[in-house]
C-alpha cells in the first residue's frame, strides 16, 4: 500500500516538475518564465521528497527529507522575488500584452515628489560642509 | 504487484525529469537575457535535487539525500549572487 502511494507521489513531482519546463520554455516573458520556474519546481521537488519520507518510514531519513522541503519553501519565494527585481531595474523588456505595471507608477510618483525635497535643504548642505573647511585651518 | 508498480513509477519519473532537465536547458542556451538564464540554471539545479531523491529511492539508499539538501542550500546562495551581481550594473 505505501509502495503505491509513493509510486503515486513520485508520478506527481514528475507531472509538476515536466509542468514547470513547459512554463519556463514556452511563455512569452522573463517575470511569467520565473512565476512557473519557481512555484511548480518547488512543488516537484515536495512531492518527490514526500515520496521519498513514505517510502523509506525512518525517522532520519523522513527528517531529512523534510529540511529539504523546507528550505525550498523557504528560499524559492526569496531567490524568485530577487531575481524579479533585479531583472526589472536593469529595464529587461516586459511582455508587449503586459496589462498592468504597478512598479513604474510607484517609482513615477516617487520621484515627482523627491527633486522638491532634496532641493531645498542642498545650498545649506553645502555652505554648512564648505565653512568648517575654511575655518579649520584658522584654529 | 505493488513493486512493479513502484519500479515503474520510478522509470516515469526519472524519464520526466530527464525531459525537464533538457527543456529547461535549452532555455538557459536560448535565453535573451542574463536573467532568463539565471532562472533556468536555477530550475536545473531544483530538478537536479528532486532527481537525486528519485535515484535514492530507486537505489534504495537514504544517504543520497544529503546531496539534495547540499545542492538546494548552493543553489540559493547562487542565485542571490547573481541578482546582486546583476544590481549593481555587472556585465549582461
Amino acid at each position: 500500500m505505501m509502495q503505491v502511494l509513493a509510486s503515486l507521489l513520485l508520478v506527481f513531482g514528475g507531472l509538476f516538475s515536466l509542468l514547470g519546463a513547459v512554463g519556463i520554455l514556452r511563455m512569452p516573458d522573463i517575470f511569467t518564465r520565473l512565476q512557473a520556474a519557481t512555484k511548480t519546481g518547488t512543488l516537484g521537488v515536495g512531492f518527490v521528497m514526500v515520496a521519498v519520507c513514505v517510502h523509506f518510514q525512518d525517522l532520519g531519513v523522513s527528517v531529512r527529507s523534510l529540511l529539504v522541503i523546507a528550505f525550498l519553501f523557504l528560499t524559492a519565494p526569496i531567490a524568485g522575488h530577487v531575481i524579479a527585481r533585479a531583472a526589472y531595474f536593469v529595464s529587461t523588456p516586459l511582455w508587449n500584452k503586459t496589462a498592468l505595471d504597478e512598479l513604474k507608477h510607484a517609482i513615477a510618483s516617487d520621484s515627482k515628489d523627491a527633486p522638491a525635497q532634496p532641493a531645498a535643504p542642498a545650498p545649506d548642505d553645502d555652505d554648512a560642509s564648505s565653512r568648517p573647511m575654511r575655518d579649520e585651518p584658522a584654529v | 504487484m505493488p513493486d512493479i508498480i513502484l519500479s515503474w513509477s520510478l522509470i516515469a519519473t526519472g524519464a520526466m525529469f530527464i525531459i525537464a532537465i533538457f527543456m529547461v536547458t535549452l532555455r538557459l542556451l536560448r535565453g535573451p537575457s542574463l536573467a532568463d538564464r539565471v532562472v533556468a540554471l536555477d530550475l536545473i539545479g531544483t530538478l537536479a535535487a528532486g532527481a537525486v531523491g528519485v535515484y535514492a529511492i530507486a537505489k534504495n539508499e537514504p544517504i543520497y539525500i544529503f546531496v539534495s539538501i547540499v545542492l538546494a542550500l548552493v543553489l540559493f546562495v547562487g542565485t542571490v549572487a547573481f541578482a546582486y551581481h546583476l544590481e549593481k550594473g555587472g556585465e549582461r
